[in-house]
């Protein structure tokens, strides 16, 4: 696979696909058994499924500790500019084990943004959000894309990625299904998985993922 | 390096934005060692026992006519026990059975009277009464061997008394001398004057009376030799068996320096146990180990963080509190470098276990509790010295302790506090190869730490 500047690319597919391990090694923390990534060093930020933070620390402290150890040479401007991306500048002092799911999981996000990475990789980033905040991170997410960063992330709702996503990887049982636009998917859907044409678009998708074994 | 400063900063800040873990990380080891010296430096309280001694005021003990110094049995007896003193027996016994005193000893009236009926043709079976009250087993047990005891010292004493009543009138036999009778002064020859008189008037006998004569001075002589080596004799019937303790091995610091280096032990080993594993393990309950060492810090800088972290933590805690314990036992100021060396050598192998515990147990709860379950017994199993157990279970505890810090760093600390002793390079040396071994454990459970 491929994917270029400002590129929003949804991973899906049921439990056990292989979602997570494609971005742990796209994210250089597991080794590949076969093929190569080929990316500039530093070029990739890795955002985990569960926030990766100090729950203890105030939100500003935890952007100003990652700042320092990706070695920024002005860290607390670092800090500033996350918090203008985030929108939480109002609660920099805020404990983060006191803040909302979503805005734990805005934090995650930029985070991994500190090292200024031209790909960055969200693993489920939306789950166990309310709807509400899902929209916010999505509006943040697509924020990012929409200044030039290739947004890889993972999910298991259809309609997440058939809605964020500009583009669509199915994966299952490790192996690539399918790989286009939503609408493409759409067409594939409905022309492997006749039957199921006129039903819900997440009735039809699994009935796909049916017909190709899985 | 520099992710290091920046992550120990962190844990510094999560640590003070945590009061209440602070401070029982730091007060309930403090507790726990206080409690753990101030048993080890106290002895067994003195039982209460009811004294009632009926013997009349001025009677002595009185050997062949001559009386004995007075005994002052009461200062004996309430020097080993806390006296409760009472005015009859039925006092005693009621004492006894509401449980105010553990047992009550009574000196009868007669006592002194059957003591002195010994040295008679109708010797007598001096007696004291014991009222114990045996509800609590331990309690009692530990009341009859101290009366046992002070029974076996009172024998002692009245014994050598005798013995030296016994000596000094076999001197007189021997040597001659004024013997007191009845007020007034007898003179004695002795052997040794009686000898050396027949010896004078031999030679001016009849010759065929000379040899009975000499027959009869010979006799003199060979008693008075005899009768010198009875007394000693007569001495060491009194104490037949004289104990001489020579200490082999084992330098014995005194007990409240060791009391204090239990205590400041413990509290190193529960505070930088605790904090290295607890921390390393909330790396990974945080999601920030996977993060973090891609490529901001190394596994073995984290590693070296946490040990450091616990290090340095340890380090203000033991000091503050050796320096505390100075207010109640005199410690020596001028050894403080060797403090410094045993706390500094001692936390950071305690830390490295640490770090293993903490990279194989990855959640923090289960980190706390394996933590105290491997330090408390392995401290306990530290302090049972030999004799108290079987010589295998001994030899197995001790192959046991040597393989986790607490024992090294016990004599390390103990050897830097004690004037006394010398060598504290062994255990340094014993707490420097822990350390690695225990560092290369934590690095190789660290890769399991790593999955995603």
């Amino acid at each position: 696979m491929q994917a270029g500047p400002g590129e929003l690319v949804a991973i899906i597919g049921p439990n056990g696909a292989g979602k997570t391990t494609l971005l742990s090694i796209l994210a250089g923390i597991s080794a590949a058994d076969e093929g190569e990534v080929v990316a500039d060093e530093g070029a990739v930020g890795w955002v985990p499924q569960q926030a990766a933070l100090y729950r203890r620390l105030t939100v500003e402290e935890n952007l100003l500790l990652f700042a320092r150890l990706e070695g920024h040479e002005d860290p607390a401007a670092s800090v500033e500019e996350m918090l203008e991306l985030t929108g939480l500048r109002e609660r920099r002092g805020e404990i983060v084990a006191r803040l909302s799911g979503g805005n734990q999981q805005r934090i995650n996000i930029a985070i991994g943004l500190l090292s200024r990475p031209a790909v960055l990789l969200l693993d489920e980033p939306s789950v166990g959000l309310d709807p509400r905040q899902r929209a916010r991170l999505w509006e943040f997410v697509s924020g990012l894309a929409g200044r030039g960063t290739t947004v890889i992330f993972s999910t298991h709702d259809i309609q997440e990625a058939e809605r964020y996503g500009g583009r669509v990887l199915v994966l299952a049982d490790g192996e690539s299904l399918f790989d286009g636009s939503a609408e493409e998917l759409r067409e594939a859907v409905r022309s492997e998985a006749p039957e199921s044409a006129d039903r819900d678009f997440e009735t039809a998708f699994v009935a796909y993922l049916q017909h190709r074994g899985h | 390096m520099r992710g290091v400063r920046w992550l120990l900063l962190k844990d510094l800040q999560i640590l003070r934005r945590s009061p209440l873990q602070a401070v029982l990380l730091v007060a309930y080891p403090i507790l726990i060692a206080v409690l753990v010296g101030f048993a080890i430096s106290r002895g067994p309280e003195d039982p209460r026992v009811a004294f009632l001694n009926e013997v009349p005021a001025n009677t002595r003990i009185n050997v062949g006519g001559a009386e004995l110094p007075k005994a002052n049995v009461k200062k004996q007896v309430c020097e080993r026990v806390e006296c409760v003193f009472v005015d009859d027996r039925d006092e005693a016994e009621a004492k006894v059975e509401s449980g105010d005193v553990l047992a009550a000893l009574i000196l009868p009236s007669d006592l002194v009277n059957k003591i002195n009926s010994l040295s008679t043709l109708t010797p007598g079976v001096p007696e004291v009464e014991v009222l114990v009250n045996e509800e609590n087993a331990v309690k009692a047990e530990l009341v009859d061997d101290r009366i046992t005891t002070l029974l076996a010292e009172a024998n002692l004493r009245i014994a050598r008394r005798i013995g030296n009543e016994g000596g000094r009138y076999l001197g007189l036999i021997v040597d001659g001398g004024q013997f007191q009778v009845l007020g007034e002064s007898i003179p004695i020859l002795g052997l040794r004057t009686s000898a050396r008189i027949l010896e004078t008037v031999t030679p001016a006998l009849p010759p065929r009376l000379r040899p009975s004569l000499e027959q009869v001075t010979e006799f003199a002589a060979q008693a008075r030799d005899n009768l010198d080596v009875a007394k000693p004799l007569i001495d060491r019937l009194a104490q037949p068996i004289k104990v001489d303790k020579v200490v082999v091995g084992g330098e014995s610091p005194p007990l409240e320096i060791f009391a204090i280096a239990v205590a400041a032990t413990l509290t190193l080993a529960f505070v930088v146990v605790l904090l290295v594993a607890g921390s390393l393990a909330l790396e990974r309950e945080e999601n920030a180990f996977s993060r973090l060492t891609r490529g901001l810090v190394s596994e073995t800088g984290l590693l070296g963080e946490k040990v450091l972290l616990g290090v340095a933590v340890g380090l203000v805690v033991t000091l503050l509190m050796l320096l505390g314990m100075r207010i109640f036992v005199p410690l020596d100021l001028g050894r403080i470098g060797l403090w410094l060396a045993a706390i500094l050598v001692a936390a950071a192998s305690l830390g490295a276990a640490g770090a293993a515990l903490g990279a194989a147990a990855r959640e923090v709860r289960a980190v706390s509790l394996l933590a105290f379950m491997v330090t408390l017994p392995i401290a306990f199993l530290s302090l049972v010295p030999s004799g108290a157990v079987g010589p295998g279970a001994f030899d197995a505890i001790r192959y046991v302790t040597a393989l986790f810090p607490f024992k090294p760093a016990l004599e390390a600390i103990t050897a830097a506090l004690d004037e006394s002793r010398s060598g504290i390079g062994g255990p340094l040396l014993h707490l420097a190869v822990l350390f690695a071994a225990y560092a290369t454990i934590a690095r190789l459970a660290l890769r399991r730490f790593a999955a995603v």
